[in-house]
């Protein structure tokens, strides 16, 4: 077993295990910390396949700047403990369902694959900051703008709805 | 045991150089301590610490030895893991910063291996990124010890840090883009490189004289982001007790004391390394005389220990002053003699000159500066620092782009 995969079932045991530890958590902080676990855990995978400027942002964005606001929310509204109800049945069978259907889904596609699953260091393709910024401000500039424009109207619709009416 | 060390000497040499770092990161941290409080009693015009050892040289020594022996409880309905986490998490990331700073240009050659200073290698392409993902996560040890302890104090503290935090990470980040711009990279070490471009030049060469704004904006927003006076409301006494940390007592609140400390070391760093060139010489590199400059401060400063030294109440401090002020002439006296030393000793120097300015502005601004009032700290960071920090992202882009178009430069 090399160090590369030795890392990489380290890693994605730690997602899994952030994810699994996200749902059980009565605690919305400690399910919270759980989600920031996953982000962590996906930026040392990146950083695996060579994709160091993904990973960076995916720390940045993701582990900095959305977890904690969703930290600051939950410390602002004070939320407590969650009460556990018994799941309706409504939800589970076809959940149930569904989990079955997806895990089929994903085995079938890497049995069918014939080239072999790659889990080591890939360097300096999808890799430099160059490349990707060439790719979204040069090929895909046009939907990298209309995404901007679309977040930049969420941000304007947000700002409306949580001012306060004038009386 | 030869053959394994001949095997993995990347990962011993790494091994030691954490462990150096880590000492050396630490005996710093305990003595800015000693150095805050002397010169902001001086400020105040009183001594300071002056008793334990000469010149209160002890004192941080002192200090320590309480923080371990203290007693230590946990107070009742805190959040058990969350309460305990907290103080490892802050120390942790803070030390994990430190670790991606370059401290020299030229590798030391020692049993056949090229060893750099810093623990990173010094090709880090994602230099800056990195250590942005690591203060972004800065801010949940704070948050968390606020939340976790179950007292109203200290979940104010934690709100208002997370608040500040959210708000002036977005203008310290913008501000650095310019000099992004201007180097072409991400990696600490090409920043540096990117400011000498004209030897000749020295200081003059700087980031900060084209990217001042840039440099105003980075150095307000870091302090606020340390939580430092005139930032501090997260801690502020007057209100809030003692802020987030309120019900830490013991080693655990001196994590977060280190933890503060290191992060004030990790934006001195970076003040020096993104505007400051770094471990350039601030002289013009035809300067005849320059390289002997540390030698010179080592043994003016080390003459000055001794003449103290001699003059001291204390028969310790006689005897240990003098003893120390020896030491350190004798440092400056080795560089001076050997030329090899002295050529590879300029770059560290100058960095922690360097270094030791920005954190000596930081306990200035403490002895001078009042606090911010909260709705002042707010408007502060989103109506004038980042708008200033996205204009000077635009006129540096802007010229960048005329340079290219019309003057045909790079």
């Amino acid at each position: 077993m090399t160090a590369s995969l030795a890392v990489f079932f380290a890693m994605a045991a730690l997602a899994v295990i952030g994810a699994v530890s996200l749902i059980v958590q009565k605690h919305p902080i400690h399910s919270a910390l759980s989600l920031i676990v996953v982000m962590i855990a996906l930026a040392g995978l990146y950083l695996l396949l060579g994709a160091e400027f993904v990973a960076a942002v995916q720390i940045i964005v993701y582990g900095g700047a959305i977890m904690v606001l969703f930290v600051f929310v939950i410390m602002l509204l004070n939320a407590g403990v969650e009460e556990h109800t018994s799941i309706s049945k409504m939800a589970g069978a076809p959940g149930l369902l569904l989990v079955v259907a997806l895990a089929g889904f994903v085995a079938a596609t890497i049995a069918r694959s014939t080239e072999s699953v790659e889990t080591t260091l890939q360097t300096g393709e999808i890799a430099s900051t160059l490349e990707i910024s060439n790719m979204i401000f040069k090929d895909f500039v046009y939907p990298f703008e209309l995404t901007s424009f679309l977040i930049l109207v969420a941000v304007l619709g947000a700002t409306v709805l949580a001012q306060r009416e004038k009386s | 045991m030869n053959s394994f060390l001949n095997a993995n000497a990347e990962l011993v040499i790494t091994l030691v150089k954490i462990v150096l770092l880590l000492f050396i990161v630490l005996t710093v941290n305990a003595y800015l301590t000693w150095f805050e409080r002397k010169v902001v009693a001086h400020m105040q015009s009183r001594w300071g610490p002056h008793r334990v050892g000469p010149h209160g040289l002890l004192q941080p020594l002192a200090d320590g030895v309480k923080f371990l022996f203290k007693e230590d409880p946990t107070p009742a309905g805190v959040d058990k893991l969350v309460y305990y986490l907290a103080p490892l998490l802050a120390l942790a990331l803070a030390l994990t910063s430190i670790a991606l700073i370059p401290f020299g240009p030229e590798p030391i050659r020692l049993f056949g291996h090229d060893i750099y200073l810093g623990i990173a290698p010094p090709d880090l392409n994602i230099g800056i990124l990195a250590l942005f993902a690591v203060t972004a996560l800065g801010v949940y040890g704070v948050a968390l010890a606020g939340w976790a302890s179950n007292s109203k104090y200290p979940l104010l503290g934690g709100l208002r840090s997370s608040a500040q935090m959210i708000s002036y990470e977005l203008a310290l980040t913008m501000s650095v883009v310019g000099v992004l711009l201007m180097a072409g990279s991400f990696n600490l070490k090409k920043i540096i490189e990117a400011q000498a471009h004209h030897p000749e030049w020295g200081i003059l060469g700087w980031n900060v004289w084209p990217q001042i704004l840039g440099f105003f904006c980075f150095f307000i927003a870091a302090v606020a982001e340390t939580n430092r006076v005139p930032f501090d409301l997260p801690e502020a006494e007057s209100e809030l007790v003692a802020g987030f940390h309120t019900e830490y007592s013991s080693f655990k609140f001196a994590m977060f004391f280190i933890a503060e400390y290191t992060s004030m070391i990790t934006v001195s760093c970076l003040c020096s390394i993104l505007f400051f060139g770094g471990w350039l010489s601030p002289f013009p590199a035809s300067g005849l005389f320059t390289h002997y400059l540390p030698s010179a401060i080592l043994i003016s400063f080390g003459l000055w220990v001794i003449w103290d030294g001699i003059r001291y109440e204390t028969i310790f401090g006689r005897i240990v002053l003098p003893g120390l002020g020896a030491a350190i002439t004798a440092l400056g006296v080795v560089f001076v003699l050997l030329p090899n030393v002295n050529e590879f000793i300029q770059g560290p120097f100058w960095l922690l000159s360097k270094i030791f300015v920005f954190l000596f502005v930081y306990v200035w601004m403490r002895g001078t500066l009042p606090r911010f009032r909260y709705d002042q700290l707010m408007a502060f960071g989103w109506k004038l620092l980042l708008p200033l920090s996205i204009v000077n992202v635009i006129v540096t882009s802007f010229v960048i782009l005329a340079k290219m178009q019309w003057w045909g430069a790079k």
